[in-house]
């Protein structure tokens, strides 16, 4: 299959920069693979579990949050707020981010901002969890 | 001569303490640089490539429904206002670091007021001198969002308006704080406080030379323009290229930048924390190093006008014995 340059870069560094035959990831209006020979082409990343299929045939998957994906004349970025390969998954640390999310969502009396924030950090920590196992 | 012995020794003692502050201002500066460097190197690919495909989407853009594409022109009643997120140095003592940031804004800040007005028109005086009685006319002309305590001093100084005051610390601010900040932006720009956000901040060349600069980054026709100027600067054609790569957007574009936009805002503003800070570390090494060695001359001259002193003393005493043995 051909394959088309990549980049993967996130604020702590750039985590990819190659060629790769596919890849899938969770937009804000649900999963989509980038094929070679796409058009130009941006969409917002969403939250959830992401992979790269590389020149090798080897897949490594990844939890991705946040974020844009763009495609400019065959060159795919995905720039993202945060991009960890499953290996780097800290799960114990993900696993204690859930429960203080949950017990702070089961808390009364939150505001909004507060509210929103346990939400996301839920979310975060499930995405984590559910590309781990 | 006993007395002017005794000042040079103190003046000698005075400037060694001194030496030994900037010696350790230099050696702490340093240290903090090695890791500020690092850091700021690992995130600058991922700055450089957010603003390269910003920049590009805002150069193939057709579509300006997006509130972020397009500068609003007239319908909103601070559309030409400016709102600079100015990122200097929490201290000072760092040699031209602070004041070259500053000035570099002032003349960015009067030359848009200027090409603001040409537009409009307006009867206003002359905006340009934005010296002691300029400052009158700039107060309400442009927002600041000033992140390092230099900043927030100017700013209050200068009586500008201050956006919000919550990143005094430059040292600070992590990822989620300029999230935060890049959050708070998007919603005042929504809300049309102001219709163009600049960022300012200085930029780490290397470690014996930082640039402060001014980058525009919303609305995202302010990119193209920039993109152009420095095209016209190579020397390439800055002829306008014909659009003809549209970009597909999914679902569209409005949803797309408005998803977007606030991260990217949030990763620009990090990578300019990341090189501000490196670049205030940088400064102060350098500074610091200039003193020390200044300091080291002048102990050197001190030295030798107190060793002068002290052999005149000397053979004034001996003369002064001799004499007194002969009179005996």
């Amino acid at each position: 299959m051909s394959s088309f340059p990549l980049r993967i870069g996130t604020p702590d560094g750039l985590l990819f920069e190659g060629n790769a035959e596919r890849v899938v990831c969770r937009t804000i209006t649900g999963d989509l693979a980038i094929l070679a020979g796409h058009c130009n082409y941006c969409t917002a990343i969403g939250m959830g579990e992401a992979h790269v299929v590389f020149e090798d045939g080897t897949t490594r998957y990844a939890a991705c949050i946040g974020g844009m994906l763009s495609v400019m004349d065959g060159t795919c970025r995905v720039l993202a707020t945060t991009w960890e390969w499953k290996e780097d998954i800290d799960k114990e640390r993900a696993e204690d981010a859930k429960k203080r999310a949950e017990e702070r969502l089961a808390r009364q009396g939150l505001t909004d901002q507060e509210y929103a924030n346990a939400t996301a950090k839920l979310h975060r920590a499930l995405v984590r969890l559910s590309v781990k196992q | 001569m006993a007395a002017n012995m005794k000042a040079v020794k103190l003046r000698i003692k005075s400037v060694q303490s001194t030496m030994q502050i900037t010696k350790a201002m230099e050696l702490v500066a340093s240290s903090k640089l090695r890791r500020a460097k690092d850091r700021s190197d690992q995130c600058r690919p991922y700055f450089r490539e957010l603003h390269h495909t910003l920049v590009d989407i805002a150069e193939g853009n057709t579509d300006f429904s997006s509130v972020y594409a397009k500068s609003v022109s007239g319908n909103r009643p601070q559309a030409n206002r400016y709102c600079y997120v100015v990122i200097a140095g929490d201290r000072g003592l760092a040699g031209g670091y602070n004041s070259n940031l500053f000035k570099k804004l002032e003349a960015a800040a009067s030359q848009n007021l200027t090409d603001e007005n040409n537009l409009e028109n307006s009867s206003k005086s002359s905006p340009t001198n934005t010296g002691v009685d300029g400052a009158a006319v700039s107060v309400s002309d442009y927002v600041v969002l000033p992140i390092g305590k230099k900043a927030v001093e100017y700013f209050h100084r200068r009586g500008v308006e201050i956006l919000t005051e919550d990143f005094a610390t430059v040292a600070d601010v992590s990822v989620a704080d300029c999230f935060e900040i890049a959050r708070l932006l998007c919603r005042e720009y929504r809300e049309g406080r102001f219709g163009h956000i600049e960022l300012c901040y200085t930029e780490f060349v290397s470690m014996l030379s930082q640039r402060p600069q001014i980058a525009p980054m919303l609305p995202l026709t302010d990119l193209e323009n920039d993109a152009d100027q420095a095209d016209a600067g190579n020397g390439a054609a800055s002829e306008k290229r014909p659009v003809r790569d549209l970009i597909l957007y999914e679902p569209d574009s409005t949803e797309v930048f408005d998803a977007i936009v606030p991260e990217y805002l949030g990763g620009l503003i990090y990578g300019g924390v990341c090189d501000a800070l490196a670049s205030e570390l940088a400064a102060r090494r350098n500074a610091m190093e200039a003193a020390t060695s200044n300091a080291e001359e002048m102990i050197e001259k001190l030295n030798l006008s107190y060793n002068r002193a002290r052999q005149s003393s000397i053979t004034t005493e001996i003369t002064e014995i001799v004499a007194g043995a002969e009179g005996v």
